[in-house]
């Protein structure tokens, strides 16, 4: 008897090999190759699992992490004022954004004094963690259950502020994504974001 | 022999040729189909409706792809391989008797292209040659993977052949007859060989599958030991001519174990329709092709069913079991036929 049997295995999950002679039944091989038959006859007529994607979408659940917005706020002022928190959350160093100050006559753009003039995200290298969006003191940005469409160059996947910031007209709804805890932030009158 | 005679037997071949290479090339699309639905899933549906003209687009893919051929390779046999290989998938189909026979003002116009007498040596014979497409391509790339695959597949090719041609020695004994026509023609109604003969049946048909290197013995393709085995080397549409060839090869075989074991185009209670002989025929030849399509669609079934055999386990299976079984079947059915003569 070797030494490893009177041990026992250290991990407990192992097991001991059975080399036990087959019966008639398993060594002429046919009572198992017609169960397999039945197997695969039984699939044959199931239900298939297959999505048709580009005519049919998998149903998203409401708080999907897929492509950013930016968001503006109810007078159609963009809310994010370029701090970088969260191009600091971003594990995967995915956000870039370069700072302004906001001109007299662009009072109706910006909802604050500094406001990001270039804000990029590079679809690649986004994990879709959504450490951004809770990183964000400005409710400025979210992800929405909307997927990276596919391209041909990896330099067409760093999207800019063109195809971030929710267009005015067409407002992008993340009520969803907002837990009770950041909507009483939000309602916070004594949050100078709120007054 | 007239020429009305000749005409005929030339527009019967080309359409049976058709057929043949038509239904070879849907049975790629069946097998993407089969293996789809037998994995949930959908199979090809974007070429057209249901994916009909999947075949197409691959058969044109294959065209418009680079013709490689290796600076080392023998120019002529690697040329000749695939050739070979297609030309011998499709001699088969001209003595199989795909249906009865038409009479046309008196005249009778058989539906096979040559009523041989010899017409099961006829197809053995044919059998073996196909060795000869794979071992040439394999050898004449001039890779040792290739040259490795060939080698096994004509290993097991000429290993399988002898049991497969020992099953059929059996019907030979049977019936008699060497003729397929007769050997069809003796299985009237419902009166099929596969009843008399279940053990010849099944050796038959493994040693089929091992013939047309359908899985679980398609050894001689395998991407993990070989890069693809006999065809490794080879491009464009010789290699669609080699992977054709296997689909042409499950269609013939379906035919002759149909033709064999399961009664041609003969089917239950012919004789109670009341019908014409020429009614009869057509029914038969559709009859016929639906058992073909069974069997094509077993080939899928198993191919997708069954995990491959080893190559030790092949062979042993091959000479071991269906070589012995094949011959106490002969033993069996010739102590048969000799107490039903003296009874």
């Amino acid at each position: 008897m070797s030494a490893n049997q009177n041990i026992g295995s250290l991990s407990g999950r192992s097991k001991v090999v059975s080399n036990k002679k087959m019966t008639f039944a398993e060594r002429i091989y046919l009572p198992a190759i017609f169960g397999g038959f039945a197997i695969t006859l039984s699939h044959f007529f199931k239900k298939k699992v297959t999505v048709q994607y580009p005519e049919v979408n998998r149903p998203f659940s409401e708080i999907y992490r897929g492509l950013h917005v930016l968001k503006r706020d109810d007078e159609g002022r963009e809310r994010c004022t370029a701090c970088g928190l969260c191009a600091l959350a971003c594990p995967s160093e995915a956000i870039t954004m370069i700072a302004a100050e906001r001109k007299e006559n662009e009072m109706n753009l910006y909802r604050e004094e500094k406001y990001a003039s270039v804000f990029e995200i590079d679809m690649l290298r986004c994990i879709f963690c959504g450490l951004c969006e809770e990183a964000c003191p400005k409710e400025a940005i979210f992800l929405t259950n909307v997927t990276v469409p596919s391209d041909l160059h990896r330099s067409d996947f760093i999207y800019g502020k063109d195809v971030l910031v929710e267009p005015v007209d067409k407002r992008v709804d993340i009520s969803h994504r907002q837990t009770s805890e950041v909507l009483a932030f939000k309602k916070d009158k004594n949050q100078s974001h709120n007054s | 022999m007239d020429g009305n005679y000749i005409l005929y037997k030339l527009i019967l071949a080309s359409v049976i040729l058709l057929i043949s290479l038509v239904v070879a090339m849907y049975s790629t699309l069946l097998e993407r189909k089969v293996a789809g639905f037998i994995q949930d899933r959908l199979g090809p549906n974007r070429a057209g409706i249901g994916g009909i003209f999947q075949p197409l687009a691959d058969g044109l893919k294959l065209f418009f792809k680079e013709e490689f051929m290796p600076g080392t390779a023998d120019k002529f046999l690697y040329i000749l391989g695939p050739s070979l290989t297609m030309m011998i998938a499709l001699l088969t189909s001209a003595v199989i008797p795909w249906g009865n026979s038409f009479i046309i003002n008196g005249t009778e116009y058989t539906l096979q292209v040559a009523d041989i007498n010899v017409g099961v040596l006829y197809v053995f014979a044919i059998l073996s040659i196909g060795v000869y497409g794979i071992m040439i391509g394999g050898w004449a790339s001039n890779n040792k993977y290739a040259l490795i695959g060939a080698i096994r597949a004509a290993s097991q090719m000429i290993s399988y052949e002898l049991a497969m041609s020992m099953s059929i020695i059996a019907i030979v004994m049977m019936s008699g007859t060497l003729s397929l026509k007769d050997i069809v023609d003796q299985q009237h109604g419902m009166n099929w060989n596969v009843w008399y003969q279940p053990l010849g049946f099944l050796i038959f048909i493994v040693c089929a599958f091992a013939e047309c290197n359908r899985s679980p013995f398609d050894l001689p393709e395998c991407e993990t030991e070989l890069i693809g085995g006999y065809h490794t080397e080879y491009s464009s549409m010789k290699l669609g001519f080699y992977l054709f060839a296997e689909y042409i090869n499950m269609f013939i075989s379906s035919a002759m174990i149909a033709t064999l074991f399961f009664g041609g185009y003969n089917f239950p209670f012919m004789d109670s329709l009341n019908l014409s002989h020429n009614a009869l025929t057509i029914i038969g030849s559709m009859v016929f092709f639906v058992k073909i399509a069974f069997f094509i669609f077993f080939f899928m079934w198993v191919r997708w069913t069954l995990p491959r055999f080893r190559y030790d386990q092949l062979m042993r299976l091959g000479w071991k079991s269906l070589l012995p079984f094949a011959i106490v079947n002969i033993l069996i059915t010739g102590f048969v036929i000799m107490i039903k003569n003296h009874m």
